[in-house]
C-alpha cells in the first residue's frame, strides 16, 4: 500500500484533567489517509467528526497522540491542505475573485498569477462571469462553488470537506455532489485525496471509496471499509442499499458489531430467464402430477423423447416460479405447483402473476419501469440497454421474447412488435394493483 | 440605448469626473494649507491671555482649530484602540487585566483629569502653545478611546470560527489576516463607536478650550472658547453666530464624514443575503466615481499593500522563534508599568496625607449631593424620553421627521450650550442648584432617547398584533409588551447617561461667568474649585471618590441589571 499522506497515531481529545471530571471526546484512534481515495467520515451529530477533521488538518491540537504528515509530526496547520466549510466561510467583503485569490496571496503569488489561476479555477467550478460579484449576491450553491474554487486553487494535497452540502437544499446538494464526482473522475480536481465529513449515509456511499464510521461518547472508529461499487453509482442498486443499511445499523446500534456485508461479486442483476412458455410449464406440472409429483429428470426426458437440454429450461422455469423443486437430478412438484395446476384459467393467471413478480426480477423490473411512465409505455431499446450489460445481444433479444410471453400470460404488460414498445394495457388494472403492492 | 444617448451619457460622466477631480484636488490643497496654519499657531509662544475674538469673521478659523484638535485626537484614539483591542484579544495572559483596566477607565470622569494633564503638558512645553494644545488633545483622547478599544476587542472575539479557520488553513500572514479578516469584521462597530466617541469628544473639547487653573487662564482659540466668551459677555449676537457655526460644523461632519463612512461600512456587514435598504451617501458615490482617486489608489496603496503582504507572507513561512526576545520585552514593559504605578501610588498617598478630616467629610457629603442630582437628572430624562422614544419607534412617519432633528440636537455638545443656558437661567432668576440638573440633562437625555427608539423599533410586529387581538388595555400593553421589549436598550441608555451625568457635574456645578464664580454644593464643584484654587490634595481626593463611586455603581447596579436584560428580556431569533 502507498505511503499515507496523513497518519493519526493514538490521537485523542479530552477536556479537563485526568480523573473523574475528564470529558473524553475522542478515544485514542489511528487513522491513515492515503493518496487517490475519497474518504468519507461518518458519525452521528456530536460525535466529534469535525473535531477529528480539525486535528487532522492541524487546526486543532490533539490532547494526546500525534499526527504525521508524510511521516513528519506536525505543529500547526498542515502546509498544503484546504478545507471546504459547511457555512462556506467566504469573506463577505471580498469579491468572488478576491476570495479565491486570497489563499494564493498568502502564498506570496503576484497579482497576475493570482488572477490567472483564480479565474481558471472559477471556470472549472462553473462560475465564470461572477468574478466581481460579492458572496451575498450569490445563492447557497454558488457560494459553495466559490468555496470549492478557493479550496482547489492552491492545489491541495488533501481536500478536506466539513459537511459541505448540509447547508444546501436537497436538489442543489445533489447537483453539486455529482459535479464534484465528475471533476474527480475526470481528474480535473488538482488534489490527490478528498476527505469528507458527513452525517448523510447516502452521500458517503455515493461519493466515497472508503467509509469510516465513528461512534459516539467518546468518538472511536466503529468500522472502516472500502465501497466496492463501480461509478456512477445507482441508489437503486441492491448493493448500494445493502451498504446503506449496514452503516445505518452500525450508527443506530452502538453495541452491535455487524460484519461488512460480503460483496456478491458480479452476480448478474437479472437471473437468466429460462426460455420456456407458460403452457410448457403447465404441461410439465401435469406430467409430474401424473407421475406422483416426483420424477428423475433424465427419466422424464426419456419418457417424453426429449433431449435433456430441451427439457431443462421448462424445469428451470418451474423451479424459478416456485412451482417445482430440483434436487440431485430429481424434479418435485411443490404445493404452489399443485395449486397452480388445479386452478381454473383465471386463477392460474393470478398465481402465475404473483409468482412471477415475486421471483422473476426482470418481469418485476419491466412492470416497475412502465409504471413510472405516465403513459405506461417504454421502447424495447430501454430494456435492451438494461440487459446489455448482462447478456449478449442475441440472448438479450431471447430474454425479452420470453419476458413478453410470460408477461402476456400473467397479464402484466403487453408488447407492440411493430412499434417496438412495451406497454401496460389500460384494462389490466390488476397489474397496477399488484405492482403497487 | 441609441448611440447618441450612449455618447451623451459618456460625455456627461466625463465632465462630471473632471469637476469632481478638481473638487478633490482643491480639498487636498485646502487640507495642506490648514495643517500649515494650525502648525504655525501651535508653535507660537504661549498666549496665556489670548483674547478670543467675538467677531463672526473669526468663526471659520476657530471652527478649523477645533476640528483639527478633534481630528488629531480621533486618529490617535483609533490607533490606540486598534492596538489595545488587538493585544487584549490575542494575548491570553494580558486579556483579563487589560479588560478590567478598560472597564475602569471607561467609567472614570475624564474632566477630573483636566487640570493634571494641562499642568503636565504646559510643564513639558513651557514656551509653546503646543503644550496646551496637546493637553486638550490628550483629554479628548481619553474621553473617546475606551469604547472604541472595547468595540474592536469585542469584534475580534466575535469573528466566526470558520472564517478564522479559513484564514489559518490558507496560511494568511498577519498583515493579510488583519486587512482581509480582522479589520473588515470590526469596521462597522468601529464606525458607530467613532461617531459616539467624536460626539463625546466635542463635549470635552468645549470644556477644555477655556479654563482657569489657579492664577493661570488657559485659552485656546476655538468654537468652545468663542461660545464661552460670548456668553460671558452676554453678547447674544455672538452666541447665535457661534451656535450656528457649531451646528454647521456638525452637519458638515455628518454629510462628509459619517454618512459616507456608514454607507461604505455597509460592505463589511456580515450577512448572508443582501439588505434591501442599504444606507447611501452622495459624497461616497462621488468619491467612488472619481478617476483621480482610483488612479491614486492603484498607484500607491495597492502596490504598497501587495509588497507588504508578500513580505509578511514570506516571513510567516520561515517563522523563527523569538520567544527569548519576547520574554525580555514583556519584562521591560511590566517593569515600566509597575514603576509608574508605584510612583503614582506613592505620590498620591503623599498628597492625600494633607487632607483634613473635615475636608473628607465635606467631600463625602458633596458626593451625596451630586449622586442625588445625577439620579434626578436620570429620572427626569427617562420620564420624557421613554414615551417620546416609544412613540417615535412605533411610528415610521414620526421617526422620519423626529430622528434627524434629534440627532442634530444630540450632537451639539452640551458644554457648548452651558454658557448659553446659564445666561438664560440667570435672566430667569434661577440658581445653579437646580440649573446644574438641567445642564446634566442637556448632555445625557439623548443616550436614553436613542436607545429607547432603537428598542421600540426592535419589538416584533407580532407582539403588537397579539396586544391588538387580545384587546390589551394601555396599561397592560406597557407592562407586558413595551417595557420588557425596550428594557435591555433602556439599561444601555441609562448606563451611558449616568456616566455622562457624572462627567457633566464637573462643569455644571461650578462656573466662571461674567467675571464671577457660580457654584453649588456637589462633588463636581469640589473638583472644579479645588482646581481653581490649586488645592491638589482635595482635587485628588474628590477625583478618587468620584471614580470609585462611578465604578461601584456600575458594578452594583448597572451590571446586574444588564445581566437581567441579557438573560431574561433578550429577544432572540
Amino acid at each position: 500500500m502507498a505511503e499515507p499522506l496523513i497518519e493519526a497515531r493514538k490521537v485523542e481529545k479530552f477536556y479537563g484533567v485526568t480523573g473523574d471530571n475528564r470529558i473524553q471526546v475522542i478515544a485514542p484512534l489511528d487513522l491513515c489517509i492515503y493518496p487517490g481515495e475519497i474518504l468519507a467520515l461518518l458519525g452521528p451529530s456530536g460525535s466529534g467528526k469535525s473535531t477529528l477533521l480539525r486535528i487532522l488538518t492541524g487546526l486543532a491540537k490533539a490532547s494526546a497522540g500525534e499526527v504525521l504528515w508524510h511521516g513528519q509530526p506536525i505543529d500547526g496547520p498542515v502546509p498544503n491542505v484546504s478545507i471546504v466549510f459547511q457555512s462556506f466561510a467566504l469573506f463577505p467583503w471580498l469579491t468572488v475573485l478576491e476570495n479565491v485569490e486570497a489563499p494564493l496571496k498568502a502564498r506570496g503569488a503576484n497579482a497576475d498569477e493570482r488572477r490567472k489561476r483564480a479565474t481558471q479555477m472559477l471556470d472549472v467550478v462553473g462560475l465564470d462571469g461572477f468574478e466581481s460579484a460579492f458572496p451575498k449576491e450569490l445563492s447557497g450553491g454558488m457560494k459553495q462553488r466559490v468555496g470549492f474554487a478557493r479550496a482547489l486553487v492552491v492545489e491541495p494535497e488533501i481536500l478536506f470537506m466539513d459537511e459541505p452540502f448540509s447547508a444546501l437544499d436537497v436538489l442543489t446538494a445533489e447537483n453539486l455532489r455529482n459535479e464534484l464526482l465528475d471533476l474527480w473522475e475526470d481528474q480535473k480536481m488538482p488534489t490527490r485525496t478528498v476527505f469528507i465529513v458527513t452525517h448523510n449515509i447516502d452521500e458517503a456511499v455515493l461519493l466515497a471509496d472508503r467509509v469510516v464510521v465513528l461512534g459516539k461518547n467518546p468518538a472511536r472508529i466503529r468500522t472502516d471499509f472500502h465501497v466496492d461499487l463501480p461509478r456512477p453509482r445507482d441508489h437503486k442498486n441492491p448493493r448500494f442499499s445493502e451498504l446503506v443499511d449496514y452503516i445505518y445499523t452500525v450508527l443506530t446500534q452502538p453495541d452491535a458489531h455487524p460484519e461488512v456485508p460480503a460483496a456478491t461479486p458480479s452476480k448478474p442483476h437479472y437471473p437468466m430467464l429460462p426460455h420456456a412458455r407458460p403452457g410448457g410449464i403447465a404441461g410439465l406440472l401435469e406430467i409430474l402430477a401424473d407421475r406422483g409429483g416426483n420424477e428423475d429428470i433424465h427419466h422424464l426426458a426419456h419418457l417424453l423423447s426429449f433431449e435433456v437440454d430441451d427439457l431443462l429450461p421448462i424445469v428451470e422455469a418451474a423451479a424459478m416460479l416456485g412451482f417445482a423443486n430440483v434436487t440431485e437430478g430429481d424434479v418435485e412438484m411443490t404445493p404452489q405447483g399443485k395449486e397452480f395446476l388445479e386452478a381454473d384459467i383465471l386463477h392460474k393467471k393470478e398465481l402465475f402473476r404473483t409468482a412471477a413478480l415475486e421471483h422473476v426480477s426482470l418481469l418485476a423490473q419491466i412492470v416497475r419501469s412502465l409504471q413510472t411512465k405516465s403513459d405506461k409505455t417504454l421502447p424495447d431499446e430501454f430494456f435492451e440497454d438494461l440487459l446489455d450489460e448482462h447478456f449478449s445481444e442475441d440472448e438479450t433479444r431471447l430474454q425479452l421474447e420470453t419476458a413478453v410471453n410470460w408477461g402476456r400470460y400473467a397479464e402484466l404488460f403487453d408488447h407492440d412488435a411493430r412499434g417496438e414498445r412495451f406497454f401496460i394495457p389500460e384494462e389490466s388494472a390488476v397489474a397496477e394493483t399488484i405492482a403497487a403492492r | 440605448m441609441s448611440i447618441q444617448g450612449l455618447a451623451r451619457s459618456i460625455v456627461g460622466e466625463r465632465t462630471w469626473s473632471l469637476l469632481l477631480d478638481a473638487a478633490v484636488f482643491v480639498a487636498i490643497l485646502a487640507m495642506i494649507c490648514s495643517v500649515l496654519m494650525v502648525g504655525h499657531s501651535w508653535l507660537g509662544p504661549v498666549e496665556s491671555h489670548a483674547e478670543i475674538s467675538r467677531s463672526p469673521s473669526a468663526l471659520p478659523l476657530y471652527s478649523l482649530y477645533s476640528l483639527v484638535r478633534m481630528a488629531v485626537a480621533y486618529v490617535l484614539s483609533l490607533i490606540f484602540a486598534v492596538t489595545y483591542g488587538y493585544i487584549a484579544a490575542y494575548n491570553k495572559r494580558l486579556q483579563g487585566i487589560m479588560l478590567a483596566v478598560l472597564d475602569i477607565l471607561q467609567s472614570i470622569p475624564v474632566l477630573s483629569f483636566l487640570p493634571g494633564v494641562m499642568l503636565a503638558m504646559v510643564a513639558l512645553f513651557p514656551t509653546r502653545q503646543v503644550g496646551v494644545e496637546i493637553g486638550s488633545i490628550v483629554l479628548i483622547f481619553t474621553g473617546q478611546v475606551w469604547n472604541m478599544a472595547f468595540s474592536f476587542y469585542a469584534s475580534l472575539k466575535a469573528i466566526p470560527k470558520e472564517l478564522r479557520e479559513a484564514s489559518r488553513v490558507y496560511r494568511f500572514g498577519w498583515l493579510q489576516r488583519f486587512l482581509q479578516l480582522e479589520l473588515p469584521y470590526a469596521t462597522i462597530g468601529l464606525v458607530w463607536n467613532s461617531m459616539v466617541s467624536v460626539a463625546g469628544g466635542w463635549f470635552f473639547l468645549m470644556a477644555c478650550e477655556m479654563f482657569q487653573l489657579g492664577q493661570r487662564d488657559f485659552r485656546l482659540p476655538g468654537l468652545g472658547s468663542y461660545l464661552q466668551s460670548a456668553a460671558s459677555a452676554g453678547d447674544t449676537g455672538a452666541i447665535l453666530w457661534g451656535l450656528a457655526a457649531m451646528i454647521a460644523v456638525i452637519i458638515l461632519l455628518d454629510q462628509f464624514v459619517w454618512r459616507p463612512a456608514i454607507a461604505w461600512s455597509e460592505k463589511f456587514k456580515f450577512e448572508q443575503v443582501e439588505a434591501t435598504a442599504a444606507p447611501e451617501s452622495w459624497v461616497l458615490n462621488m468619491l467612488r466615481k472619481s478617476p483621480l482617486l482610483t488612479r491614486l489608489q492603484e498607484m500607491t496603496l495597492t502596490p504598497l499593500e501587495e509588497k507588504l503582504c508578500a513580505r509578511t507572507a514570506a516571513a510567516e513561512m520561515s517563522q523563527t522563534n523569538g520567544s527569548a526576545g519576547k520574554v525580555v520585552l514583556a519584562v521591560i514593559i511590566a517593569t515600566t508599568f509597575a514603576t509608574v504605578i508605584g510612583y503614582g501610588v506613592f505620590e498620591a498617598a503623599n498628597t492625600l496625607r494633607g487632607v483634613s478630616g473635615a475636608a473628607l467629610v465635606t467631600t463625602i457629603e458633596s458626593a451625596g449631593a451630586t449622586f442625588a442630582r445625577v439620579l434626578v437628572a436620570l429620572v427626569i430624562a427617562s420620564l420624557w424620553t421613554i414615551p417620546a422614544g416609544v412613540a417615535i419607534g412605533f411610528s415610521p412617519r414620526l421617526a422620519r421627521v423626529a430622528q434627524p432633528l434629534a440627532q442634530i440636537a444630540a450632537s451639539v455638545p452640551a458644554t457648548a450650550l452651558f454658557p448659553v443656558v446659564l445666561l438664560g437661567l440667570l435672566r430667569l432668576g434661577g440658581g445653579l442648584t437646580a440649573g446644574s440638573v438641567l445642564l446634566m440633562l442637556l448632555g445625557t437625555q439623548w443616550y436614553i432617547l436613542f436607545n429607547v427608539i432603537a428598542g421600540a423599533t426592535a419589538i416584533p410586529s407580532e407582539f403588537h398584533e397579539v396586544a391588538e387581538i387580545f384587546r390589551f388595555s394601555r396599561l397592560d400593553r406597557w407592562r407586558t409588551v413595551i417595557l420588557p421589549g425596550i428594557f435591555p436598550y433602556l439599561v444601555t441608555g441609562l448606563v451611558t447617561a449616568s456616566g455622562g451625568a457624572w462627567n457633566a457635574s464637573i462643569v455644571a456645578e461650578y462656573f466662571h461667568f461674567q467675571g464671577k464664580v457660580l457654584q453649588t454644593f456637589g462633588l463636581g464643584a469640589e473638583i472644579s474649585s479645588a482646581t481653581d484654587a490649586g488645592n491638589y490634595s482635595v482635587l485628588l481626593l474628590s477625583t478618587v471618590v468620584m471614580a470609585t463611586l462611578v465604578v461601584t455603581v456600575n458594578r452594583m447596579l448597572w451590571r446586574p441589571l444588564y445581566r437581567l436584560a441579557e438573560s431574561r428580556y433578550k429577544l432572540e431569533g
